[in-house]
């Protein structure tokens, strides 16, 4: 039998342990990618056009259909979802709708991606006809978008001092006036580094794409065109794995991996961190 | 423009009449969040249901035998290989997640607290085919050789790749619920002379047991329905697992190998909208247990 101190070092020592591993397993999964992929990546790689048979293709319209895809859904959502989130903090009673609307919102949040994938599938690209495109899966990506970010949203503005609201309608403001010219401002850096936490995971989406933006890309580079199909890097990356049939695939592959992980890091390190720095410190001075 | 200006009575009935219709534009957008989960569960349950026209709900739920060209749609092997990778999951990932969470908590200095928060960002942001792709690379060959199995394909890479994508979801809700034990229960028992590592697994983990067991549930939520990685490592076959290393497959993997090439409303393709649904519904279960959760401990104070 061990001694209360004895069994208190050996516990801490194995919280250390652990905390350690998780550290070490991120890092070696970020640095794998970035060690095999970094030499694959060129000008001529990000650039250049796919090739289904011969080696040496490159990412260019994945590259460009990722952002596109992206800033698409993010444009749809966020409106919503900010609109959603002012409700939950700001309106919202203790009611049937509200808790219908909560519960509605913890469920989205849970659906699994290929489940929305179908279900865009379903509506977007088969009802409404719009067949595999960027529109439809910018649409579909929306739905997991938004869950999200009203959550941050409503956070965010519940960190609002109650009493910057009392003195703005004190002043005689609207309600409305109040959220805009007071509430949300105060709550912006929190929805900020909520939206690009978003954007990041969102970036890396791929099973909600498959079968709503396909597994194709436009002939020419960039296409604005929201009714052509668009393949993302993600989507491409799990492509040439599953069913690709280039020589090359396994660079490509770790190619277009590097290349996710270089800009989840952007995402990540120089917009959102900063955010949530920012984010500490207000609530620190208050 | 400033809200003494306006004193005239027109402008201010005015602003109260836009007050009235952003309200409703906020409570638009709110209730659009139950239209989308209605209509997810309306029409992948619809799809999916059709399935029992031409397939028999026991032979679903509960044959392994699965080939679409002999028209046999049985699912079983697909659902179970769901249930067990989760479980594995869950007990690879569980414990690691939890007891990084109370390093967190209350071991960790300022500084690797610092480090560790922004790492779990980026554990969720790193895309699930990245998972997958290093699990495929990495992981199945070195499985295969230590292991001296035919594929290194299965249940065991799977569980590995989804317990390591869990960690996230573990360690943030448990270190919140750690964290959100009030100061005085922790004092009472540093007081009473209790050792730090007696006062968390008998105090702070009891306490904080409704948030753990939320952050497993929620862990479970995203391994059942996790697509990508798993179809990557788990060798795509519709068999039974007999072993932690024999090729099987999961629903998710399953829809996303074969709803390229069938044709939409066939009774194959209907299959797979049935096996959403089920995906769906666990899903939807473990959210009602959440709450469940929820309910009770808020009962408790």
């Amino acid at each position: 039998m061990m001694s209360p101190r004895a069994m208190d070092y050996l516990a801490t020592g194995l919280m250390w342990l652990a905390g350690i591993l998780i550290l070490a397993i991120l890092v070696f999964f970020l640095g794998y990618m970035l060690f095999k992929g970094l030499p694959v990546l060129s000008w001529e790689f990000i650039t250049g056009m796919p090739s289904d048979i011969r080696a040496g293709g490159g990412v260019g319209p994945q590259f460009f259909n990722s952002f596109y895809i992206l800033m698409l859904s993010m444009l749809f959502s966020i409106p919503v979802a900010v609109g959603a989130g002012i409700y939950l903090a700001e309106y919202a009673g203790n009611n049937r709708l509200t808790d219908a609307i909560r519960l509605s919102t913890e469920s989205l949040a849970t659906v699994p991606s290929i489940v929305l994938g179908l279900f865009g599938m379903i509506i977007f690209v088969n009802f409404l006809g719009m067949g595999f495109s960027i529109i439809g899966g910018s649409l579909t990506l929306m739905l997991l978008n938004l869950p999200v970010l009203v959550r941050v949203t409503e956070e965010a503005l519940r960190t609002v001092p109650a009493y910057y609201r009392e003195a703005s309608l004190a002043l005689g403001a609207t309600k409305w006036q109040t959220i805009w010219r007071v509430v949300l401002p105060n709550a912006l850096p929190g929805i900020i580094t909520g939206i690009t936490l978003t954007a990041g995971r969102a970036l890396g989406e791929t099973a909600i794409l498959i079968f709503t933006a396909g597994t194709t890309v436009s002939r020419t580079v960039p296409d604005f065109d929201v009714m052509a199909a668009g393949e993302t890097l993600a989507v491409h990356m799990w492509y040439v794995m599953a069913v690709g049939l280039v020589p090359d695939r396994i660079d490509v592959a770790n190619g277009t991996g590097a290349l996710l992980i270089i800009t989840i890091l952007i995402f990540n390190l120089v917009f959102a961190i900063p955010g949530r720095l920012l984010q500490r410190k207000m609530k620190g001075a208050h | 423009m400033t809200f003494v200006e306006e004193t005239n009575d027109s402008g201010h009935n005015r602003k109260l009449l836009y007050d009235k219709y952003v309200r409703y534009l906020f409570i638009a957008s709110a209730s659009l969040m139950t239209v989308v989960i209605l209509s997810i569960i309306i029409f992948v349950g619809q799809q999916g249901l059709m399935t029992f026209r031409d397939v028999s709900p026991m032979e679903f739920f509960f044959s392994s035998k699965w080939d679409p060209s002999a028209d046999k749609f049985g699912a079983l092997s697909f659902i179970s290989g769901s249930v067990l990778v989760t479980i594995a999951a869950v007990l690879l990932g569980g414990p690691l997640g939890l007891a990084g969470a109370i390093f967190m908590a209350k071991i960790a200095p300022q500084w690797l607290r610092d480090l560790m928060r922004p790492a779990t960002d980026l554990y969720v942001a790193v895309p699930s085919v990245v998972y997958g792709f290093v699990g495929l690379t990495i992981l199945v060959p070195f499985i295969r050789e230590n292991f001296h199995v035919p594929t290194g394909f299965g249940l065991l890479s799977a569980a590995i790749i989804l317990g390591i994508m869990i960690l996230p979801t573990i360690i943030s809700i448990s270190e919140d619920a750690i964290r959100a034990v009030p100061r005085p229960l922790e004092e009472a028992s540093l007081a009473l002379g209790a050792t730090r590592w007696q006062t968390i697994y008998r105090v702070l983990v009891p306490a904080a047991l409704p948030g753990i067991l939320t952050s497993v549930i929620l862990a479970m939520a995203r391994a059942v329905g996790e697509t990508m990685a798993v179809q990557m490592v788990i060798g795509n076959t519709p068999q039974l697992a007999r072993s932690l290393f024999t090729p099987t497959s999961t629903l998710p993997s399953e829809i996303v190998v074969e709803m390229g090439n069938t044709p939409f409303g066939s009774a194959w393709g209907n299959s797979l909208f049935l096996m959403a649904l089920v995906l769906l519904i666990i899903s939807l279960v473990m959210i009602l247990v959440i709450r469940r959760i929820a309910a009770t401990q808020g009962g408790e104070k």
